[in-house]
């Protein structure tokens, strides 16, 4: 069964809060050693609430078929 | 020829300001200041400026700030108490080197003291008002034609070293008129425009300069300012060495400029053997007294600072290597006569006459006072 | 694909923020960088300010102008910019305590003017940033490092003191109701008048853990949905029931003439025939018509 959605977690700006796992309708996420962790990714249903209550910005979630060109952390300078 | 008009103190300060290119005023009612913002409250908007009064003077510091940021010209204009509650927002203004005028008009102190009478008992604050280590700029009027040039140089000098300045004038000064000449045409001086693209501009980098060019706000340069230490770009930095560094830089760049910042009035000091020490509108007092006891043959000048900050170390040490003796005369219970005894006091004899009553201090007081020190030694 | 639109006016290089595990800063932040996504507006039309406090660090990572004053003087030198820029967006971002307690001044005075800047207000109840102090909005008999045994004064209600002093769009939300946030804040950012968004929002390591919630971000996140109610559901709640509690909605939607666009009017009225800076005479002695 593929993945329809694709959870990137920034392990560096993740300050394991623990918010996104408290809000996940499909427990897709854990905290492990203080960082949010995806665990079943095939449960991901898209309802990007983990991308609204993450304070850090550290979770995006993203359709498989979409080809967004996540930009790196240096495109956006200035 | 420039036109010859008669005009207060206050609105000459507030037409030449519009001169010097000023189109932004916020400030407060505050006696004797006032007229400033009124004469102001009226030009602004004929010349698409904008004019505001604000609820307070600390919220009129903060304006003035936020406008000079947009790349114009901003000023204020204040008294003591309204000047003590500007301290904090004016401590910004420096550790983000930006370019703001603030008028003080001093009268007597302390608190709220003699709104309608003069002092200079403010020296000290406009030097050391605020928290932390800083250098400022000060000019001190002692006319009405002062009172409007040195507004003009007042705007120059806060572009040139991105710094607030102070026009640091009095009750007296600013209520009298005088007849004054207009100048035909006047230097005008505008901050520097960044020599680099944004992505190379860097708010507060020494590298090039003591002096680093403010973008202003709308021209593609996107910026950090912060009241906290900072590093080059902008941002915070508790580094020692980049505190240090950028601290030292925004002293120096007027420590290191003060001889093209730093003038004074050498008045009948060529020959003399004694000399007064004394500025704004006790110098034009003590320039009495010069001329009084020049014609008893004693051969006394008058030294004026025009900046009393940075303070004229240099040209005071010159004279008071060849002087018997120095006068210090101000209206206050002994401040700017503490400078003069740390320079000149090695290389000769300071005295000191004053009070801060409210009332400018009659020549012949101090003409008696001078004699009898002369005829001591 | 939500956080991608808020990283569009980030300052990526800036992060991760400095904000504690489970502030609620961080949500209001990326509220707002929705919102701003939301309008399409242009980075170099936006100034953001920002006083002292935790709220006083969040215009360092966005990709604006951008501008860190002094505690409670934000909208000050906020107006300062909006007068010289009247096309820009200007944000007033500040703390419960450095808007309402140091600040309380600008604040009304702001609101009274109508001057169209937009004041987001960090309402967490606490001075988080010095470790924990009572605020103006520190609800009455709740602990703060200053107030041991409690507050005994009432709070502000920032709404009330912003529709009495006259802005013209105010509403109150908080970090419990995102995405419902980014719009209101959009529709902050696009009313053209002085507009308050009072966010009430938590600090689990001051506030939380004075105040049996522990620093648990989802504890302090209940407390805020136990303490806020929507302004449907308040409509037929008795006073009693709404005591301690923040109604949320929009209180005032006005379109009322606003400051700035009043001065560019008066000024093209005014349209003197500018007088080159090295011109010869002086200033004239322009008397309003009236006078003779």
């Amino acid at each position: 069964m593929k993945n329809k959605f694709i959870i990137k977690i920034n392990e560096k700006w993740c300050k394991g809060c623990n918010l996104c796992i408290e809000f996940c309708p499909k427990n897709v996420l854990e905290l492990k050693d203080a960082k949010a962790k995806v665990v079943s990714p095939e449960d991901c249903i898209g309802c990007y609430i983990c991308e609204y209550r993450c304070p850090d910005f550290a979770i995006e979630v993203n359709k498989v078929e979409e080809e967004v060109p996540v930009g790196s952390e240096k495109t956006n300078k200035r | 020829m420039g036109q010859r008009k008669l005009i207060s103190g206050n609105h000459a300060i507030a037409e030449a300001a519009i001169r010097a290119g000023c189109r932004f005023f916020a400030g407060y009612p505050i006696t004797p200041s006032s007229e400033i913002a009124e004469r102001l409250a009226e030009l602004l908007p004929q010349y698409d400026g904008i004019f505001i009064q604000m609820e307070d003077e600390i919220a009129s510091m903060g304006a003035i700030i936020g406008a000079s940021l947009t790349g114009k010209k901003a000023l204020t204009a204040t008294s003591g108490p309204g000047f003590s509650l500007k301290q904090e927002n004016l401590g910004f203004a420096i550790m983000g080197e930006i370019p703001v005028v603030i008028v003080n008009v001093q009268r007597g102190g302390p608190s709220t003291g003699l709104p309608t009478f003069p002092g200079q008992q403010d020296l000290m604050q406009v030097r050391w008002g605020r928290h932390g280590d800083q250098e400022i700029i000060a000019l001190v009027p002692d006319s009405i034609q002062e009172s409007y040039e040195f507004t003009i140089k007042a705007f120059n000098l806060a572009e040139q070293y991105r710094t607030p300045v102070i026009l640091l004038t009095d009750e007296v000064i600013s209520q009298m008129k005088e007849q004054i000449e207009i100048p035909d045409d006047v230097e005008i001086i505008d901050r520097e425009f960044p020599s680099v693209p944004p992505e190379e501009y860097y708010p507060f980098d020494g590298s090039k300069g003591l002096v680093p060019p403010l973008a202003p706000y709308g021209e593609g340069y996107r910026y950090h300012i912060t009241g906290l230490a900072h590093d080059k770009t902008g941002f915070p930095s508790s580094n020692p060495k980049v505190v240090r560094e950028q601290l030292e830089r925004k002293l120096n760049k007027i420590r290191k400029n003060r001889d093209e910042i730093v003038d004074v009035e050498e008045f009948l000091l060529e020959d003399a053997e004694y000399a007064i020490f004394a500025l704004g509108s006790m110098a034009r007092v003590a320039k009495q007294v010069t001329l009084d006891l020049r014609e008893e043959g004693i051969p006394i000048g008058l030294l004026r600072p025009l900046t009393l900050w940075p303070f004229c170390d240099k040209e005071l040490i010159n004279y008071a290597k060849k002087l018997k003796h120095i006068f210090v005369v101000e209206m206050n219970f002994g401040q700017i006569v503490g400078e003069v005894e740390r320079y000149a006091g090695k290389y000769t004899k300071v005295d000191w006459y004053g009070r801060a009553d409210g009332r400018l201090i009659p020549p012949r007081e101090i003409k008696d006072f001078i004699k009898e020190r002369i005829h001591e030694n | 694909m939500k956080t991608e639109l808020a990283k569009k006016y980030l300052r990526l290089e800036k992060l991760p923020t400095l904000w504690c595990s489970g502030c609620g800063h961080g949500l209001i932040l990326s509220s707002l960088l929705r919102a701003l996504y939301l309008l399409n507006i242009e980075k170099d039309k936006v100034a953001m300010v920002s006083g002292i406090g935790c709220s006083g660090r969040t215009p360092g990572y966005v990709d604006v102008h951008t501008l860190h004053t002094t505690h409670g003087r934000a909208i000050p030198f906020a107006t300062g910019i909006k007068l010289m820029k009247p096309e820009f967006y200007v944000l007033a971002v500040m703390g419960d305590g450095d808007c309402a307690a140091i600040g309380g001044n600008h604040f009304i005075h702001a609101a009274r003017r109508n001057i169209d800047i937009t004041a987001i207000v960090y309402n967490n109840g606490i001075y988080g940033m010095t470790g924990g102090q009572v605020s103006p909005t520190t609800p009455y008999g709740a602990y703060a490092s200053t107030a041991p045994y409690g507050q005994l004064e009432e709070p502000f209600d920032i709404v009330e003191l912003a529709l009495g002093a006259g802005a013209t769009f105010v509403a109150r939300s908080s970090i419990d109701e995102i995405p419902k946030l980014d719009r209101l804040i959009a529709d902050g950012i696009k009313h053209k008048g002085f507009s308050v968004i009072d966010v009430i929002t938590i600090c689990p390591i001051t506030f939380g853990r004075r105040n049996k919630l522990g620093e648990d971000p989802m504890m302090n996140l209940r407390w805020v949905q136990d303490i806020t109610v929507p302004m449907k559901k308040a409509k037929d709640m008795s006073k009693e029931e709404l005591k301690g509690k923040w109604i949320t909605g929009i209180f005032r939607d006005e379109d009322k003439p606003n400051l700035i666009d009043l001065y560019l009017e008066l000024n093209k009225k005014l349209k003197h025939s500018m007088v080159d800076e090295s011109s010869k005479e002086g200033v004239e002695d322009v008397r309003r018509q009236d006078e003779t």
